[in-house]
């Protein structure tokens, strides 16, 4: 049976990762990732998951080790967070098009400098175009329930692709919510056991990271685009089965009372639910706003985004990164290129907020509705709540 | 168990292991290369029912250009700085996956294959973590041919004091390479795995035996290979098999093995001149006598040390 308790969401995807029957888990502590994996380590040591945790000297032989764990067939697990995704970038850009089905649970936090534990999501942007399925959650049952289904996802042989769950760091990962922790059996209704569409195996050898030439490397980097591309179908579809099995229905893009709003926030992580509350009080006050949220980033789901803020009249796009030397934070870079050949599309504007930490409130979605209805053709970003 | 007395089949002249060679013929190493030499002799101890695990490099450039592999066994390759942690993931999914019952019952050795960039230079870390942390079917083998041979012969910490690379070039201020080479075997047996051992390619059933060892001992083993690469040392083709010959007669790279801690040394009782080896080298070239008096006083301390601790430490 299925119990709803109180939990820390990191405990949560811990337990998430032990209800999968992960095979191996190789992992480097780093603030404000730290509670899943040291949860694994428990969960490792008492018995209760059979799998190999590995304590790597380093997050680069973390990535290092998941690679060769998944090539040899084990469901394989890891996180990080900030300068730890950054020392594994050499072997983020190299899992996907290795087709190495590997887990990451990202709990965001800024990159240096200066050196900061607290979150925004400068880490995740920086491997953005590796070619991982990324996925925000937005609250601590989403985190547990996005765990899941990143496996199913990651190991469907359509997809076979590295999946990144990004959970912002203390404001989530930290927190202490009512979450449900399915049961397993249910779970294996859900997820099935990991089959590799290949694997390192000494009965039937093969080679895998051969050397690219410019005869193939082209070839081999659009495949992997193709499958990342494709594994949106796979992707709806997970969530769909998901809601047949939990009862809990997830889509690529959430909207909230977005349908007739004029002004639209657009955002991706924990932080929309503080726009949904400054949202309920303009609506109160008649304002026409609404809210839009990406759970899925990569593959951008660009119909979906369309559908659901194409009608708007002005649309506020929130990046928790700064793009230094850039007109646009990558978020509103994105829109303003959905929508850039668009007949009909609304008035987009970039804001930037939420770095490092700093508290994003109510009041300042209240001044992006008002300031995102009142200015016309922006045409750099604007950082929210910066001190001159 | 004692590490030796952990059983193996031996290599001999009469029960050379026959069939095809586990590395196909093929691939692209230049001519007289001893590493890709040393590489095809370990393979052929090994047979094909072992995971490899390649690092960037020239063994692995050469052995591989999509769609054509050398390799008959199970091959990965992830890059250059990684070898032993990508293969410590590899054999504790082996682990698990035995455990859970998804996988073969036999033990399946994995064998980490790195130059000497790739070992004492940007992988030292992740080699050091995999020493550390004890896995029991973990063998890495350093091929050394005492420099970054792939990207065009530049210094590594185990290139030879004195020789000439791409980046300790001699010059009217510099005799080339100006550091002595970094002691691998002595840094791995530091961690205390269970195997240590050096070996050539000219030495070939010595190599071969060692390797043979290495994946019969449970726990990790270092195997410290000398590579002679005829391109990056400025040496003719056919003296590949000759310069390891001449490595082992005059001390600078004594054979010996590290079992549990304790020591056996190949002895080199009347030790041949360094010059006879330096003269082969285009690398060494410019050295003066009184440079090669220096590095002989080197080489038969190390050598020396060795001999001590094989008789203190005896196998
Ligand atoms: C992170 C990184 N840095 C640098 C390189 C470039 N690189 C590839 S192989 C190599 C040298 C390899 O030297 P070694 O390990 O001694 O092997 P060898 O080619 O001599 O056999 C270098 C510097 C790389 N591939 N990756
Ligand atoms: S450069 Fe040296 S090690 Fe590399 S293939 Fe040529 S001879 Fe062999
Ligand atoms: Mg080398």
């Amino acid at each position: 049976m299925a119990k709803r308790i109180g939990i820390e969401v990191s405990l949560a995807v811990a337990e998430a990762v032990k209800l999968a029957d992960t095979d191996v888990i190789a992992a480097y502590p780093i603030t404000p990732q730290t509670h899943i994996v040291e949860h694994l380590s428990e969960l490792v040591a008492d018995g209760s998951l059979d799998a190999a945790y590995i304590p790597v000297e380093s997050e680069h032989s973390a990535m290092s080790s998941c690679l060769g764990s998944s090539a040899a067939g084990a469901r394989t697990f890891t996180a990080t967070s900030s300068q730890g995704l950054a020392l594994m970038n050499e072997m983020i850009y190299i899992a996907p098009v290795l087709r190495t089905p590997i887990v990451l649970a990202i709990a965001n936090r800024a990159l240096s400098a200066p050196i900061n534990i607290w979150n925004d999501h400068s880490d995740i942007m920086s491997v953005r175009d590796a070619g991982w399925i990324c996925l925000f959650a937005e609250n601590g049952q989403e985190s547990l329930d996005l765990t899941l289904i990143s496996f199913r996802v990651a190991e469907d042989p359509k997809v076979s692709l590295p999946v990144s769950l990004n959970l912002d760091g203390f404001t989530l990962s930290h927190f202490i919510e009512p979450i449900e922790i399915p049961d397993k059996e249910t779970v294996d209704k859900f997820l099935p056991p990991f089959v590799p569409c290949f694997k390192l195996d000494i009965k039937a050898p093969m080679s895998l990271g051969l050397l690219g030439g410019p005869e193939y490397y082209t070839e081999s980097r659009k495949a992997t685009d193709d499958a990342l591309l494709a594994s949106k179908t796979v992707i709806k579809k997970a969530f769909a089965e998901f809601n047949d099995v939990f009862g809990r229905q997830y889509n690529v893009v959430e909207s909230y009372q977005a349908k007739d709003a004029e002004t639209i926030v657009l955002a991706m992580g924990s932080i929309s639910e503080t726009a949904m509350t400054a949202v309920d009080e303009l609506r109160a006050q008649g304002k026409k706003v609404g809210i839009v949220r990406l759970r899925l980033w990569r593959p951008l789901p660009i119909e979906e985004i369309v559908e659901a803020v194409g009608h708007a009249k002005n649309l506020a796009v929130i990046d928790r990164h700064l793009v230094l030397g850039a007109p646009y934070g990558p978020v509103g870079l994105e829109m303003m290129s959905v929508f850039y050949s668009a007949s009909q599309k609304p008035n987009i504007s970039n804001f930037v907020l939420g770095l490092g930490g700093r508290d994003v409130t109510r009041d300042d979605f209240k001044y992006i509705f008002d300031r995102a209805a009142a200015q016309q053709g922006q045409t750099r970003y604007e950082i929210v709540g910066v001190l001159e | 168990m004692r590490a030796a007395d952990v059983p193996f089949e031996k290599v001999t002249a009469k029960n050379f292991p026959k069939g095809p060679d586990s590395l196909a013929p093929g691939h692209r190493a230049c001519q007289g290369c001893g590493e890709v030499l040393a590489l095809r002799l370990l393979l052929k101890a090994l047979g094909t029912e072992f995971i490899a695990v390649s690092a960037t490099g020239c063994m692995e450039v050469c052995t591989g250009p999509f769609p054509q592999s050398a390799w008959r066994m199970p091959w990965v390759h992830i890059a250059f700085e990684n070898a032993a942690a990508v293969a410590s993931g590899v054999e504790q999914a082996v682990h698990v996956l035995r455990r859970k019952g998804r996988g073969h019952q036999q033990r399946i050795p994995v064998v980490a294959i790195a130059g000497d960039g790739g070992t004492a230079d940007i992988g030292l870390q992740a080699l050091s973590g995999a020493l550390e942390r004890q896995h029991v079917d973990f063998v890495y083998v350093c091929l050394d041919n005492e420099a970054y041979m792939n990207t065009g012969i530049q210094r590594s910490s185990a290139t030879p004091f004195g020789a000439n690379t791409t980046t300790s070039p001699v010059g009217v201020k510099s005799k080339g390479q100006y550091t002595w080479k970094k002691n691998m075997p002595a840094i791995a047996a530091a961690h205390g795995i269970p195997y240590v051992a050096t070996a050539t390619p000219a030495n070939y059933l010595d190599l071969m035996n060692k390797i043979r060892r290495a994946v019969a001992i449970e726990g990790p083993a270092y195997m410290h290979v000398y590579a002679p690469c005829p391109t990056g040392w400025r040496m003719k083709a056919e003296l590949a098999v000759e310069s390891a010959k001449l490595a082992v007669s005059t001390r600078i790279f004594p054979l010996y093995e590290v079992l549990d801690g304790h020591y056996a040394i190949r002895k080199v009782d009347k030790p041949t001149p360094i010059a006879d080896y330096f003269k082969i080298q285009g690398r060494f070239r410019h050295l003066n006598a009184e440079d090669i008096e220096a590095i002989t006083k080197k080489v038969n301390s190390e050598y020396d040390r060795i001999v001590s601790l094989s008789e203190t430490f005896p196998v």
